[in-house]
């Protein structure tokens, strides 16, 4: 058993969810409590979708267990069939429904129904949400696709002179941190290199476009964590070979117009030449001279994270001080990356930890989750969204990819809003201790009433909200885990350095503290007065 | 899946109200959900679910991830080690409780919540909740009951809980003076307003229940009166008869006229003349017709669909279509409670048609058909039905808010009024 307060990922059958919801004409029969029906409001809350998702849940209750919960699973696949008529049909159990072991793939081979149906086998009790989604979206492909396969060692059919080539685009799916819009930016990057695209899945997709994958020259793995499956089954089957740049940043992105053309045959130099790129171009402005070494924290899934601090370190000129991700499948990416910037890469899915991480590096920005949005709120840092875990927010109603050219600036502006400005900073490091400029106002340009946008997380914000105000809140209720400083303070600050730290401008009061009580700790010093602290100024300023 | 009965449910035979029974997909939340406001309501207490990563993506889901750095729930997910006998689930258990009270000295009352995995597998959390009660006495309670959604739905979850803590209640004298105990989570505001009305109306002494704090129990014996504010609690109610309470019958506090009725059944057991309860409750009254008159308008003969979520749709019904003239087009619930709400089926217009259980894809197609001017249902439905051309209203709202009594009358109409004048507005 593993204690959780808040989990960065849900069940392996929500994974299916995702691929299920973002696809067309497919149904989802789902052995399952009625309270896992709870799943469908991520996708009608959080991603506002028009449809409810494509899923009948059979809904056994504990009267039915021993009984006829095999018999509920068959009616309810028929009555699914009979009523949406899919093109194909996923079936599989949730985590009760997999202890009752009523075998959901048996069950709808025996009903004979005239399409596909696909059983899934997703372990609830070991793997989770992006796992379910992997698996999925590969069994659907292996399922659907191959019976279209060569046979094994048949070389790939050459291209019609004059035609262009074609890709698929793998991995967008519902849920997904802005898949929608990253779908449209790298089809436009890839039509401008002169690229078709054969097929884009699971988003969007029908089982009759699956069923045409094959027809592709090669496939391009968007979001390795739901795609990287597939597309090496795809490799092996029909001799197409898979991208493994992911065009976030301006950097990136080069290297994947490098890496596409070179696998369709075209020549990347003309739109490399072309564009220009405005992130770029701001990031090089005097304006940005204050970003200059801000220690970034990084954490998200693999493909976000390692592509963050990618961009972090090399397009905005910040010092990376951590790098981690909650998905475990994907650590040895992470730990690869982490070593580029010379720290240890944190693999866990335990919120708790990653605050102590936090707390224990100070860092000047966040990067990272939802949670880690919480997290940099409770310790005052600047923080800015990269990844899923997702929520309504992260579902704009603008046009705001991550991907391309257009995505680079997107994050430019994410990752500066919520930091101080260049000469703003300046301002309050001259003026502090003003009515206005001080360490506790916010950014100017969040405006004067700003409050971080409390609560506002999950589909029953709104609700939750209310029901704050009803039931009073919980005063008192201390974050026992939460680290005051997290550098084991064994000086102890004399009041009148403490006032005296208290001058020094907010932003670099962190570094100025951890510094001063490591110099102090360093000589045995068990109190810090004003002396030490520009003692120890000087020490580290050498 | 879909069988659907006829049959009638009433007071008596000349409310006979028709009403269709279905078995089907139910879309509709597990009794963990109670969780978001019991851990709210009760101050002290914590709720641990001993369940799978399904149940914490349901009630972080459901509650608002991270309001709070480490609120007062949270779950043990069960995993592959303890399915396969390779732990075992009462030492994991008892490891988890133990770090979770290390961490949280500040709680006194520990909820053991079941799930549907933990049923299925057949973990015994009454014996381990009376194992680690007896370990961690006088410090830590640890109750348990049970909010999966096998067995309980929605606010099934509430009636669990609080029916696990009636053992606990002390017992009252036998020569003890009658008592009031109100039955229910109310918001804090809710229950100082009935303080206020006891009290003008000489009634007391009033307790409620659940408790702000673990330790504040009421009494209870033979002599304890006690009232539903809620209309789910049909395992509470027996547990407090076991004890010896007597439920005082009454329609349910929602609307001026619920409030008013729930009130008199109790003035009528202490014997409160009517005089006297006229004085006491006359201003309130008059406030909160006028301030329910107002969205009359809005609201006057527009056609209503609930679909079942919380057990409160049939009182909510009965103030919409008697205070404020809506037309009612169907009313499911996810139970019919017969007795507990006898006096409020007697309220209702003749012949509106109910629905118990739910076969979801039938439902949505009979309100389709009916092209209600509202409709009630869950966050799942909501945005589809909205897009397809439909008004709704979010029925987890009415359990999250608080509506009853008279200074929340109007409020409660005016969630019903707002999506209709929202949508007004939107299209001018
Ligand atoms: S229905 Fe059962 S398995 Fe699903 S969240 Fe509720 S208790 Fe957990
Ligand atoms: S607006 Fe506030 S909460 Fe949102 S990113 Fe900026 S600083 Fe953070």
């Amino acid at each position: 058993m593993q204690l959780t307060v808040w989990t960065y990922e849900g069940p392996p059958h929500v994974g299916a969810m995702r691929v299920a919801t973002a696809m067309e004409g497919l149904h989802y029969v789902l052995h399952a409590p009625q309270g896992d029906t709870y799943a469908d409001l991520l996708f009608t809350m959080i991603e506002r979708n028009a449809k409810r998702p494509p899923v009948t849940y059979t809904t056994f209750q504990a009267r039915d267990l021993g009984s006829d919960t095999a018999e509920l699973f068959k009616t309810a696949a028929r009555d699914a069939y009979l009523r949406f008529k899919p093109q194909a049909m996923i079936v599989g159990a949730s985590c009760t429904a997999e202890l009752i072991q009523d075998d959901p793939g048996g069950l709808s081979k025996a009903l004979n129904l005239p399409i596909p149906v696909i059983p899934l086998e997703l372990p609830s009790y070991q793997r989770k949400e992006n796992y379910g989604a992997s698996e999925t979206f590969y069994q659907i492909v292996r399922a659907l696709a191959g019976p279209t396969a060569p046979v094994l060692g048949t070389p790939r059919p050459v291209r019609v002179s004059g035609q262009r080539p074609r890709c698929n685009l793998l991995g967008p799916t519902a849920l997904g941190f802005r898949h929608r819009d990253d779908v449209v930016e790298i089809t436009k990057l890839l039509n401008e290199l002169g690229i078709d695209i054969n097929v884009v899945a699971p988003m969007g997709a029908t089982p009759a476009d699956i069923a045409r994958l094959g027809e592709a020259d090669f496939n391009v793995v968007m979001y390795p964590e739901t795609a990287s499956q597939a597309a090496q089954w795809l490799t092996r089957t029909f001799g197409q070979p898979a991208t493994k740049i992911v065009p976030i940043g301006v950097g990136a992105t080069h290297d994947f117009i490098n890496e596409v053309a070179k696998l369709a045959g075209v020549d990347a130099a003309p739109l490399l030449n072309n564009t220009t790129s405005r992130a770029k171009w701001y990031a090089k402005s005097v304006d940005s001279t204050y970003l200059t070494s801000k220690r970034v924290f990084v954490f998200g899934d693999a493909t976000h994270a390692v592509a963050a601090a990618r961009i972090a370190k090399e397009e905005m000129g910040f010092t990376v001080v951590g790098i981690g991700t909650y998905s475990r499948e994907f650590a040895r990416e992470v730990r690869e990356a982490a070593k580029i910037y010379g720290v240890e890469a944190l693999i866990t899915d335990d919120y708790l930890e990653v605050e102590a991480k936090v707390a224990e590096l100070q860092p000047e920005l966040v990067l990272g989750t939802q949670m880690e949005r919480h997290i940099a709120k409770r310790f005052g840092v600047p923080c800015a969204v990269i990844s899923a875990p997702v929520h309504v927010q992260d579902f704009p109603a603008r046009y705001s990819p991550q991907m391309g050219f257009e995505g680079a600036s997107v994050l430019f502006d994410t990752w500066v809003h919520p930091l101080m400005m260049g000469l703003e900073e300046h301002l309050i490091g001259m003026f502090r201790g003003d009515n206005e400029f001080h360490a506790d106002a916010a950014p100017s340009h969040l405006g004067a009433a700003h409050k971080p946008l409390q609560n506002v997380v999950s589909p029953l914000v709104a609700a939750a909200q209310i029901g704050a105000s009803v039931f009073e809140p919980i005063l008192g209720l201390t974050s026992v885990s939460t680290p005051s400083s997290a550098a084991a303070t064994i000086a102890g600050w004399a009041l009148e350095a403490e006032k005296e730290l208290n001058k020094i401008p907010f932003f670099v009061r962190g570094k100025a503290r951890r510094n001063t009580e490591r110099f102090a700790s360093e000589r045995g010093m068990s109190l810090i007065t004003v002396e030490t602290l520009y003692d120890a100024k000087a020490h580290f300023s050498r | 899946m879909s069988s659907a009965a006829l049959a009638t449910a009433g007071g008596s035979d000349t409310t006979v109200i028709p009403i269709i029974r279905e078995r089907g997909q139910r879309e509709v939340f597990c009794g963990l959900t109670g969780i978001i406001w019991l851990h709210r309501k009760i101050q002290d207490a914590f709720f641990l679910v001993v369940g799978s990563r399904t149940c914490a993506h349901l009630i972080q889901s459901a509650a608002g991830v991270m309001i709070f750095a480490e609120p007062r729930f949270a779950t043990a997910i069960i995993d592959e080690r303890d399915l396969a006998g390779l732990a075992d689930c009462n030492e994991e258990l008892d490891r988890i409780v133990n770090q979770l009270l290390t961490r949280r000295p500040d709680i006194r009352l520990l909820f053991l919540v079941g799930s549907c995995p933990s049923e299925v597998i057949k973990l015994d959390l009454s014996r381990a909740s009376s194992r680690l009660s007896k370990k961690f006495s006088p410090n830590v309670r640890v109750l348990n009951y049970s909010g999966s959604g096998i067995e309980t739905t929605f606010t099934q979850g509430e009636d669990a809980c609080l029916a696990s803590m009636v053992p606990d209640l002390p017992a009252a004298p036998a020569d003890a003076e009658t008592s009031l105990m109100v039955v229910g989570s109310l918001a804090d505001v809710v229950e100082d307003q009935f303080i206020r009305l006891f009290a003008a109306l000489n009634i007391g002494p009033v307790r409620f229940f659940p408790p702000r704090h673990a330790a504040d129990l009421a009494p209870v014996g033979k002599n304890t009166r006690y009232i539903l504010a809620q209309p789910f609690l049909a395992d509470t109610a027996r547990a407090l008869e076991e004890r010896g309470a007597t439920r005082i019958d009454a329609p349910f506090p929602l609307g001026v006229e619920g409030t008013t009725l729930w009130l008199k059944a109790v003035a009528d057991v202490w014997g409160v003349s009517s005089g006297t309860f006229d004085a006491a409750t006359a201003t309130a009254r008059e406030r909160a017709t006028r301030a329910v008159a107002r969205y009359r308008e809005e609201l006057s003969g527009k056609r209503v669909f609930f679909f079942p979520d919380s057990q409160l749709e049939i009182p909510l019904a009965r103030f919409l279509a008697r205070e404020l003239d809506v037309e009612l087009v169907e009313v499911g619930t996810p139970f019919l409670h017969k007795q507990h709400l006898a006096r409020e089926l007697e309220l209702m217009p003749k012949g509106v048609q109910l629905s118990e259980g739910q076969h979801v894809e039938n439902q949505l197609d009979r309100c389709r058909a009916a092209k209600p001017d509202l409709v009630v249902c869950g966050l799942g439905l909501a945005n589809p039905l909205e897009a397809e051309g439909m008004t709704t209203k979010w029925s987890i709202e009415l359990v999250f808010t608080p509506i009853q009594g008279y200074d929340q009358a109007a409020d409660l109409a005016e969630l019903f009024a707002r999506p209709l004048v929202r949508r007004m507005r939107l299209v001018a």
